[in-house]
């Protein structure tokens, strides 16, 4: 896009900071869009698992519902509690919202489809989703209130374990592809399995692992069966509980956001990105991005599946699990991968 | 151009959000500037091109460190008034330990000025190429010529885990209320734990 700007006789510093600003434009709008149809998406499934409708009044099929609500929350009125640390609370939202955009600029969404295509893009990813708990956190202290605190503090210990297994995870994916770029991970799954199908998960020593990535990422985000954190029958609605209005629809678009990284995260680590199931040419006859999308709605659909039919955890079998179970497996599979790859003389 | 915008921008914030991190009455703010400094501090790094330092920052230090020092701050009750009364009896202590870190400081300045340190190889033969990635580069030192180093720092490590597990662990005393089996809990089926009764009008339910 640079060059294109180019071409209309900008220099070059100039031409690069305008392709960046409408590339961060168009991917933020662009997120928020699906933001809005996952969140259609989401009720309807669950509308479809308890047999019942779901949304279906505003617009064709209710397609409309989410930009109703967000009409709606935009009208309210900011409420800020009286006893709360105003500044923080404020910025809370905000800082939830931001940096669930701001992971997106590093996925590549098709071949060369990608904001910023840095070296360290997973490393990256790791440290602004690590931001993500801030926001939580910052909310319940500065609300004032006894069950957002608790929230808060659910949340940064549970979000802090799985971050660990998580680490691990990313590991083993790197290992096997010799790159913390997020493009380059998904070009070395070209082919990958039997030298037909563009995945790492068919590799018997990643698909324990995607597994392990799979319900991390449920922890992560805080979707059930992990949702301690706004767990409505204990904590009423956890950190949000003092929120109103658009703050608590940031809140609310940054959660989503961040369950659509996580999915779109699945896709590139282990189910190939962009590429087509099988290394087959007339596959790749369909656009890159059409492959990506379906894979990452297929993972949200599955997210919305769990959260329709799991109970909720206790909150002490959710520290076992993370702990007890998910960082030992990983650590393990990280060296028995090393072992593997050396062994296989992988490295060359 | 970009650069130096962007360097200056960092910058300023680094030092404005350190000393807020001082002079904020709230304990908590204090914490918070504080990340913001660490995070600014990152961008830093990665204007001189180190974005693996900048990321593992980012990571450890603001996804991590903080988050607990964050966790710890907010549980305790500071009154930062009792503690600015002792100012006066502390102060000589603080100006030593002041008066050290500018001598580290200017010690630190005199060493950068006097030229770069050579790293070295990792295999102490050809230089490195100018086009190796951060990754690479101190992957290939940190696991060749630093090995024994890199393998100490992180036997000390784990022994400090170890250390502090150890530490803190305690056994469950005699007497005390069982564990919980998680083994047995996942046994448990419905069976096990309801009765189906189907009493009379009138009769009650012996359990």
């Amino acid at each position: 896009m640079t060059a294109f700007f180019q071409s209309l006789g900008l220099s070059y510093e100039w031409a690069w900071t305008v392709a960046t600003l409408t590339g961060i434009i168009v991917i933020s709008l662009l997120v928020m869009f699906s933001v809005a149809m996952v969140i259609y998406v989401d009720r309807k499934v669950l509308g479809a698992i308890m047999m019942r409708r779901g949304p279906n009044v505003v617009g064709p099929f209710g397609l409309l519902q989410s930009f109703a609500d967000g009409l709606k929350v935009f009208l309210q009125e900011t409420i800020i509690p009286s006893a709360a640390n105003k500044g923080i609370f404020l910025l809370a939202p905000i800082i939830t919202f931001t940096v669930a955009l701001a992971a997106w600029a590093v996925i590549p969404f098709w071949e060369g489809g990608v904001l910023a295509d840095i070296n360290v893009g997973l490393l990256y990813i790791l440290a602004i989703s690590s931001m993500g708990v801030y926001g939580v956190v910052m909310s319940g202290w500065a609300s004032n209130s006894k069950y957002p605190f608790f929230s808060a503090m659910r949340a940064s210990a549970q979000m802090i374990s799985y971050e660990v297994s998580i680490g691990f995870v990313l590991v083993c994916v790197v290992l096997f592809a010799g790159t913390f770029n997020l493009s380059g991970i998904v070009n070395e799954q070209r082919g990958f399995g039997l030298g037909v199908i563009n995945a790492y998960v068919v590799h018997p020593l990643l698909f324990p692992m995607w597994v392990v990535f799979f319900i991390s990422s449920l922890a992560e985000t805080a979707r059930a069966p992990f949702d301690l954190t706004e767990a409505e029958s204990e904590l009423v609605a956890g950190y949000q509980t003092e929120y109103s209005s658009m703050s608590f629809a940031l809140f609310w678009l940054g959660e989503y956001a961040n369950i659509l990284l996580m999915c779109s995260l699945n896709t590139l680590l282990f189910w190939g990105g962009w590429l087509p199931p099988l290394d087959i040419p007339v596959l790749y006859m369909v656009p890159g991005i059409i492959w990506f999308l379906l894979k990452t709605f297929i993972f949200f659909f599955m997210f919305s599946w769990i959260w329709a039919t799991v109970p909720r955890y206790r909150y002490d079998q959710l520290m076992r699990l993370g702990w007890k179970v998910f960082l030992p497996m990983s650590l393990l599979f990280v060296a028995v991968t090393s072992g593997y790859l050396m062994a296989t003389g992988h490295f060359g | 151009m970009i650069q130096a915008i962007a360097f200056y921008f960092f910058a300023t914030i680094v030092v404005a959000a350190a000393v807020m991190t001082i002079m904020a009455k709230n304990p908590v703010h204090s914490v918070l500037w504080l990340i913001m400094a660490f995070f600014n501090a990152a961008g830093l790094m990665v204007l001189v091109g180190a974005e693996f330092i900048a990321m593992l920052l980012v990571i450890v230090y603001v996804g991590a460190v903080a988050v607990l020092f964050l966790f710890v701050v907010m549980m305790l009750d500071i009154d930062f008034a009792a503690m600015r009364a002792g100012f006066s009896r502390n102060a000589p202590l603080g100006l030593v330990i002041a008066a050290i870190l500018l001598a580290e400081l200017l010690l630190a300045v005199g060493a950068y000025s006097a030229g770069g340190i050579t790293l070295g190889t990792p295999d102490g033969t050809a230089a490195q190429a100018a086009d190796t990635s951060n990754i690479a580069a101190l992957g290939g030192l940190l696991y060749g010529k630093y090995i024994l180093l890199f393998e100490i720092a992180g036997i000390i490590l784990l022994v400090a885990m170890i250390g502090a597990i150890v530490l803190t662990f305690q056994p469950p005393k005699p007497g005390a209320r069982a564990r919980q089996d998680v083994g047995k809990q996942i046994r448990r089926r419905p069976e096990d734990a309801t009765v189906m009764k189907n009493p009379e009008v009138g009769q009650g339910v012996e359990l």
